[in-house]
């Protein structure tokens, strides 16, 4: 236990002492990331716009402008609130879906301009872990060809020595090896989550982007997950972009955290100063709902309003309409990422003053 | 005073093909009026059964087998399609955790809330688009008039979870089951449901049981807690005294398992093994074979016991001295 407390401290202090200076290579850094979705007419729109009326196809900004880097060793928590992007930025990140414009580097270089045999090893590098572990798993292939298709198909285990290699990557993800000849639906949710991440792991990655990998859980065979996801982060020497909606996980797990608004990055610092003293209005205002043990017979409040429509978000601060220190220049000019202290920054107009 | 429900011995059981599933098996508890009940527990362990029972919900294979469910004084159990029907909606509702259970999606917002109203009620039209108007205010949604012309579709997630609630409080209930109501809504929209939600408990004198799988919301929402595992209570008691010193090993385990403040970056304490499944309990104490403390008397079903002062447990060896660091 308190080695694990060690190595995600020493981690966090290196990560933050390289992003100050700027002297390491990131693992992962993106610059300017955005992706559009377009959502196209129905009929009745497509016959409405050909009898004159003025109606468009809609681009959703599910991603907007975002730049992040994560260095080696590091867990960086993504959290939010639904349809504010993560599961978009996450896919992006393991290379599952392409950017609409922005970079993206993998240890210093662009994998656009990749040549093939790089790019294939850096994709194969970037796992991603899913929320619905059934729907992410073939029901008709058995846990061993689940497990074992990549390895073989990417020439990373002879196939006679498949045989062992399955045996100690399912045990290393928690599952007994005796099972592998079954069906995905023969499991319970957690042995699915395990398979899944023993899927992941079979490519040997270096980096995991784990998208609400344990929302689906039941609590007690969540915290057997996210103690698995932390015993393999310092047995492999992972590196994890957790993306939650669920901030007491991603505090339990994460060095530094991430919080997104309607596309873009408002707020990032290491988790310890994003929970003790968070700078974003939508930051503490999403804190304060946080429910926990500790709180009790107390007075909900609520962050006022809905959650805006990224089909049009609002004009400025996207947050203005619900914060509650909004001033008149939040209504018009978007306020931009600005370091607020070594390793931490925040998009607020509050900020300006100071 | 007594209290507004009282829930006696009730055994409600599935007979499926496979054989006859416990999914609740005697379960006591009883909530007093205004007060608000948390029914924790993990998936499947009977939360959504208990609420189904207490509405007369329950349909084959299902039956209430035994027990008696007790609401203002008057046993609910054995009553008629048509009398529970009475019941339903006026004096006890229910919000589901999909709120498309409670919604016609065909239908705009005031048809569905006046006929609910007139169901029950002989008023004019015009006083049940009051009611309906004053029930939308009540649960937080602005500007009421508008959002009565809507449909369904047009609302987002929280909001439509607000109008089943604002539905359920039409004839304002002494009693209000909410299943899982916020299980599916961000936690600023939880945020802001659970503070209308307990403005109205403060206010009106309703009793409200909220089943969950999430200890932290009955923490901040609850003045008692029930903890179910597999088809029983197996402890309940005030919510301080159950989160701060749990008598039954598996409510440790599941205060353990959520990660909180104080184990950031620490393992979290983990429950070994899976729920057990209903149709094949291992005789005995069900949690028997995931309890650190079993020992051979667990092999016997144990009964509920009240070793301190309103404090009951399921256990032979409930830990009694020690408290949660
Ligand atoms: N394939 C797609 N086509 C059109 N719109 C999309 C597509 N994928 C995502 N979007 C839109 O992009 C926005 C961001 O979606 P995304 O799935 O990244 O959100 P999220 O933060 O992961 O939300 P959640 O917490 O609900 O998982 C949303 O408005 C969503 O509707
Ligand atoms: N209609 C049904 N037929 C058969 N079994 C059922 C039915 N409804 C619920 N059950 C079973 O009863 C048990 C308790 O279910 P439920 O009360 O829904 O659990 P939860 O605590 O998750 O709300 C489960 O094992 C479930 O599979
Ligand atoms: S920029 Fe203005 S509206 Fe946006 S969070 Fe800061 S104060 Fe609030
Ligand atoms: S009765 Fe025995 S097995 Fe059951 S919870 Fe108590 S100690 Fe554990
Ligand atoms: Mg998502
Ligand atoms: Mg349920």
């Amino acid at each position: 236990m308190a080695d694990t407390q060690g190595i995600r401290q020493q981690a966090s202090v290196a990560a933050l002492a390289d992003a100050a200076d700027g002297s390491r290579t990131p693992m992962i850094r993106l610059r300017g990331i955005s992706k559009q979705f377009r959502k196209t007419l129905d009929f009745a729109g497509r016959l409405a716009q050909r009898l004159g009326a003025n109606v468009r196809d809609e681009i959703v900004h599910a991603v907007d402008n975002v730049d992040l880097d994560v260095f080696q060793g590091e867990v960086v928590g993504l959290v939010g609130e639904s349809g504010c992007g993560k599961s978009t930025l996450g896919r992006m990140v393991a290379g599952i879906m392409p950017p609409s414009s922005g970079t993206i580097e993998w240890k210093g270089r662009n994998i656009a301009t990749l040549p093939a045999a790089e790019a294939k090893a850096a994709k194969l590098a970037v796992q991603m872990i899913f929320q619905d572990p059934y729907a992410s798993l073939n029901p008709r292939m058995r846990v061993k060809d689940i497990i074992g298709e990549a390895p073989v198909v990417h020439g990373m285990v002879p196939s006679a020595k498949l045989d062992t290699y399955l045996d100690a990557q399912m045990r290393r993800a928690g599952l007994d090896p005796a099972f592998k000849r079954r069906y995905p639906h023969q499991f319970s949710g957690g042995q699915r989550q395990r398979i899944g991440i023993a899927r992941a792991l079979a490519v040997q990655p270096e980096f995991i982007v784990c998208d609400e990998a344990v929302a689906a859980l039941d609590v007690s065979i969540q915290a057997q997950i996210l103690n698995l996801f932390m015993d393999l982060r310092s047995e492999l020497n992972l590196t994890y972009l957790f993306i939650s909606h669920d901030l007491g996980v991603v505090e339990h797990l994460s060095d530094r955290v991430v919080i997104m608004y309607l596309g873009r990055v408002v707020e990032a610092a290491p988790a310890e100063d994003v929970f003790a003293s968070a700078n974003h209005p939508y930051t503490q205002a999403l804190l304060s709902e946080v429910p926990r043990i500790s709180g009790r017979k107390r007075a909900f409040s609520g962050v006022k309003g809905e959650i805006p429509s990224p089909l049009n978000p609002p004009p400025g601060c996207h947050f203005h309409p619900r914060c509650p220190h909004a001033m008149p220049i939040c209504r018009e000019v978007a306020p931009a990422l600005k370091e607020i202290a070594p390793g931490r920054i925040s998009a607020c107009h509050l900020n300006d003053q100071a | 005073m007594a209290p507004t429900l009282e829930v006696r011995g009730l055994r409600t059981h599935f007979f499926t093909k496979a054989g006859v599933l416990k999914a609740v098996d005697d379960v006591s508890f009883s909530i007093e009026k205004g007060k608000v009940l948390g029914l924790v527990g993990e998936s499947g362990s009977g939360k959504s059964v208990t609420g189904f029972s207490v509405l007369g919900l329950v349909d084959p294979p299902g039956r209430v087998v035994d027990g008696e469910i007790i609401f203002q004084g008057r046993n609910l159990t054995g009553l008629s399609e048509e009398e529970w029907r009475k019941i339903r909606g006026r004096d006890i509702a229910m919000v589901f955790q999909d709120p498309m259970m409670t919604l016609n999606p065909v239908l705009r917002i005031d048809t569905q809330m006046i006929e609910t109203v007139l169901a029950h009620e002989k008023v004019s039209e015009q006083a049940a688009r009051a009611r309906a108007r004053e029930a939308l205010t009540q649960v937080g949604i602005p500007s009421p008039d508008e959002r009565l012309k809507a449909y369904p579709h047009q609302f987002s997630g929280g909001m439509r979870q607000r109008v089943a609630i604002a539905i359920a409080l039409l004839h304002r209930p002494a009693l209000i089951i909410a299943d899982e109501p916020t299980t599916a809504l961000d936690v600023t929209i939880q945020g802001q449901i659970l503070y209308e939600v307990q403005k109205l408990c403060r206010d009106t004198g309703t009793s409200l049981i909220w089943i969950t799988h999430d200890l932290s919301v009955v923490a901040g929402l609850a003045d008692e807690i029930c903890v179910m595992y597999a088809g029983r209570i197996v402890e309940r008691g005030p919510v301080d005294a159950v989160l701060d010193e749990p008598l039954h090993p598996y409510t440790r385990g599941l205060i353990g398992s959520v990660p909180s403040r104080n184990v950031r970056g620490h393992k979290l304490m983990q429950i070994p093994g899976m729920t057990p499944s209903l149709l094949n309990l291992p005789p005995g104490c069900a949690f028997r074979t995931r309890c650190p403390r079993a020992d051979d008397d667990c092999l016997v079903e144990p009964a509920i016991t009240e070793p301190k002062p309103g404090r009951e447990v399921r256990c032979y060896h409930p830990h009694l001295l020690d408290t949660v660091a």
